[in-house]
């Protein structure tokens, strides 16, 4: 990303570069190949959470299975469906500031924050309702509403079984609270990018903080849409 | 590679404008974008906790000098090992040869003005002090004493110390360390300058991008497991507590696939430096260019292979024992044949032993005794008779002080006239590279008797048949730290009294030696353009 | 990187199959599958989501348009992963299931 508010910087023909690149060019492959080693990173962070469920939904299916149940489903498949209309906008954003077009790059900035926020609505009051229902580990947990099944339920039969209907709760609030905190600095990307564009940073020439903010927005989105299934899905037990 | 020196001599008397000298203000170092300045930034940095490690190692030798243990108290040693191995390795090993060295020479050397992210550079180092005071603070307000490997649930339930702020700590640490990352691989990637393809590139380059690629496909993992751990901790959950379903065995998982990686981190920029020493230092091609740059890759991908034989014992299925192990020995193969390329490169070469010869050359041998020893240790049968002994400790200390440290004093004397512009009194770095030599091996050798014959680690107290051993070892460390303290002052005293060094000392080819001792800020006046090799030694590059 | 500049239809096309495809985990997720309903259904879930990370990746955010070494860190990402995964499930797969609770 350029430096400074030199006036050079300010939407002129080659879009200013910074003095360690020899060119805005070779700025712009930088930026994107910087974006995506940190999501790489990304990628991994959210991961090993992902490996530590799996491994606990291998040895406690029907606990897991259980605490699914308790998901508020519809909210999740809703805030699925938000979450890719805002990906939507966010790629039509970074569409309109390659184009050159400031109002409609902040009209779908504004949009894609808008849904960001609907998102985090829908999520507030999914853990409000979690919380009114005894299912918040430790601190507003009511064990008294899982009693284990009858018969060999588990793979590995446990000493308590609302234990590890609570380690299924610990992760929910874990990975959505992780996924949660990523869309929170996403919108205040979005916020800082809506100001600049606003103040006319961005041309058809240089525009790279939008696309390079795309990136990290549509990552989150994906998170989001291997999350909805591996906590929501009610997947048959057998 | 041809280029006229970059930059020309002033016109008047006055001291060439370069990094140091372009602004003596404060404010000029905290808020500098100069990789030059953020590297010795980090230089004194990881100085600083080095010593602060060293000062742990020292206490605990000196209670273990005696069987009975009465030097310190139990939980003080147990804080203390702690201490010694958080500060060492996220303080000290994993920054140092990448954020001292590598930030300073990977634009140099590969013909650019700076890193691809000057401010990401600038708040990493931010960062890492950041994190480094938080451990810090941790360590002055009662300390931790799980071991720097934080197992579950003694870390998450039991332990009574300050468990999360050293984690946090060491998340913020591991940040700063992805950031680096970073900066490097997408500098190596997009600003390499005409005419320096791959094939091209100094092997340094080579070892600090395998190094690079660990460092972000790895760190984010310990990071997020450590979280979980302060998470627990601080929200009375049951993530990694057996008595709540949870399982040590999977955090075990979580923290080695990081951790084992983690060792190649420290090691694989210190082969980089001994591949740059060993080239100049015979004044001879290196042996076997594109074997050493595609073993950096081997070790970096393969090292993501085998870290359950961390847990051989834990608990891991056997199955996925042999499996590991198996693994484990296949991770030797490029390590062997980077000590092979190395010596084929000194046979027949013009050798001279300056101190970062000498230290390099410790690097090889005693770096080869360290990686033979990991195959023992890669063994099932022979791991369950010595995992969590002295054995262990020697092996690894081996391989990261008697290689990774040994390498970053060769490669610290190697580039000081290209950082300080400096020499640095020959003969005393001569001495002090024997005595660390001698020094470290009394320490370190007896303690593979000593795990072998059975003695645990992190216990400050043993059988007294183990004795004389644990004093020949206090002993060595005594020795050891007169080798590292001496280099502290004289490079310091080398920084106002030291002769003034000519661009190029050595001889050496390279781009970093194209330019000024220290460089100017803006690295090269004109982009060098590359059209030879990496180690082409011509008539008349002698030495100046 | 060139400037390839993605047609707004494009974008409209990816974003309709990606809803068809949030309808098809919806009903995924309340149809009954039979004996071997666990491992049919996580498969055709994840398989479901697995192709949406592919169009959102591939279209959203520009990697078929992108050089080689785009490609490359997308995908290392996720193999790395992917070798977290294999090789931890090895060790918990390949424990005894009528061994003590936690499988040794």
């Amino acid at each position: 990303m350029s430096h400074g508010n030199s006036p050079e910087r300010l939407a002129k023909d080659d879009g200013g570069h910074a003095h360690q690149f020899d060119d805005a060019s070779q700025q712009r492959n930088a930026a994107i190949l910087g974006m995506w080693t940190f999501l790489c990173t990304e990628v991994l962070f959210f991961g090993a959470v992902f490996v530590a469920y799996t491994v606990y939904r291998y040895r406690y299916p029907h606990a897991f299975y259980l605490g699914a149940t308790r998901l508020k489903f519809w909210y999740g498949a809703v805030n699925t469906a938000v979450l890719l209309c805002s990906s939507l906008t966010m790629a039509l954003a970074v569409h309109a500031a390659a184009a050159g077009r400031r109002r409609s790059t902040v009209r779908f900035l504004i949009f894609t924050m808008i849904l960001g926020v609907t998102f985090l609505c829908i999520k507030a009051l999914e853990y409000h309702a979690e919380w009114e229902d005894g299912l918040v580990p430790h601190y507003h947990f009511n064990a008294a509403q899982f009693t284990a099944p009858p018969g060999p339920s588990q793979i590995v039969p446990a000493p308590d079984y609302a234990a590890n209907v609570e380690l299924f709760f610990c992760f929910y609030f874990i990975m959505t609270g992780l996924h949660a905190l990523h869309m929170v600095v996403g919108i205040g990307i979005m916020a800082i990018l809506v100001a600049m564009a606003l103040r006319g940073r961005f041309s058809a020439r240089y525009y790279t903080p939008v696309e390079v903010s795309g990136l990290y927005w549509h990552f989150v989105d994906i998170v989001w849409v291997f999350l909805f299934p591996l906590l929501y899905l009610l997947i048959q037990f057998d | 590679m041809s280029t006229t020196l970059a930059y020309p001599p002033p016109s008047s008397g006055a001291p060439p404008r370069n990094y140091l000298n372009a602004s003596y203000l404060v404010r000029s170092w905290l808020l500098t974008r100069d990789h030059k300045r953020i590297a010795i930034l980090y230089l004194f940095s990881v100085t600083f906790f080095f010593l602060i490690g060293s000062a742990g190692a020292v206490l605990m030798r000196i209670a273990l000098m005696s069987p009975n243990g009465g030097f310190l108290q139990t939980e003080t040693y147990n804080k203390l090992f702690t201490m010694h191995g958080v500060m060492m390795i996220f303080f000290f090993l994993i920054p140092a040869v990448p954020a001292s060295l590598g930030n300073f020479l990977v634009p140099l050397m590969v013909g650019a003005r700076d890193l691809a992210f000057p401010r990401l550079n600038l708040l990493s180092w931010y960062l890492f002090i950041l994190g480094g005071g938080m451990v810090l603070a941790a360590m002055a307000t009662g300390g931790v004493d799980t071991g720097w490997t934080f197992y579950t649930p003694y870390s998450s339930v039991y332990s009574n110390t300050n468990v999360i702020v050293t984690i946090l700590g060491v998340f913020v640490a591991g940040f700063s360390s992805i950031l680096t990352g970073l900066n490097f691989v997408v500098t190596i990637h997009a600003m390499r300058a005409p005419g320096l393809n791959w094939m091209r590139l100094p092997l340094f380059i080579w070892s600090t991008y395998a190094t690079s690629i660990i460092i972000i496909l790895g760190t984010p993992v310990v990071a997020i497991t450590l979280s979980l751990v302060a998470i627990e901790r601080a929200f009375h959950l049951g993530i990694f507590d057996p008595a709540r379903g949870g399982d040590p065995i999977l955090f075990q998982h979580l923290f080695w696939f990081y951790s084992h990686p983690a060792v190649y981190i420290m090691v694989l920029p210190a082969m980089g430096v001994v591949s740059e020493i060993i080239a100049v230092f015979s004044r001879k091609r290196i042996f076997g260019y594109s074997a050493i740059a595609f073993s950096s890759v081997a070790i970096a991908v393969i090292g993501f292979l085998v870290w359950g034989h961390h847990m051989f014992v834990a608990g891991e299925s056997a199955y996925v024992g042999v499996v590991f192990s198996g693994l484990s020995f296949v991770v030797g193969i490029p390590s062997a044949v980077k000590v092979f390329n190395w010596t084929a490169t000194l046979y027949k070469g013009s050798i001279s032993g300056q101190t970062p010869m000498l230290y390099a050359l410790g690097f090889i041998g005693l770096f080869t005794i360290g990686g033979l020893t990991g195959l023992f240790l890669a063994t099932l049968g022979i791991d369950v008779h010595v995992h969590d002994t002295y054995f262990v400790i020697a092996h690894f200390h081996y391989i990261m002080v008697g290689g990774t440290v040994m390498a970053f004093m060769g490669g610290l004397h190697y580039w000081w006239p290209k950082m300080t512009g400096r020499l640095y009194p020959e003969t005393w770095g001569k001495v002090s590279a024997i005595i660390v030599f001698l020094g470290f091996n009394l320490t370190f050798f007896p303690q593979f008797f000593l795990g072998y014959l059975g003695m645990p680690r992190r216990y400050h107290y043993y059988p007294p048949e183990f004795t004389a051993l644990n004093v020949m070892s206090s002993a060595g460390a005594s020795i050891l730290g007169v080798g590292y303290l001496l280099p502290l002052c004289y490079l310091l005293w080398s920084l106002k009294f030291g002769a003034k060094a000519p661009a190029n000392p050595w001889g050496a080819p390279g781009l970093e030696w194209k330019t000024a001792s220290p460089p100017p800020t803006e690295n090269f006046d004109v982009t060098p353009v590359v059209t030879e090799e990496a180690y082409t030694f011509h008539l008349d590059q002698e030495a100046q | 990187m060139t400037n390839h500049i993605v047609p707004v239809k494009t974008y409209l096309r990816v974003f309709a199959a990606l809803m068809v495809l949030l309808a098809a985990t919806i009903i995924c997720a309340k149809l009954q599958f039979g004996v071997h309903g666990f491992a049919i259904g996580t498969t055709l879930a994840f398989a479901i989501a697995f192709i949406k990370a592919v169009l959102i990746v591939l279209y959203f955010m520009h990697v078929r348009y992108s050089p080689r070494i785009v490609w490359i860190v997308a995908l290392a990402g996720f193999f790395w992963l992917g070798i977290l995964f294999a090789l931890t499930l090895c060790d918990y797969l390949s424990r005894s299931r009528f061994e003590g609770a936690f499988g040794y």
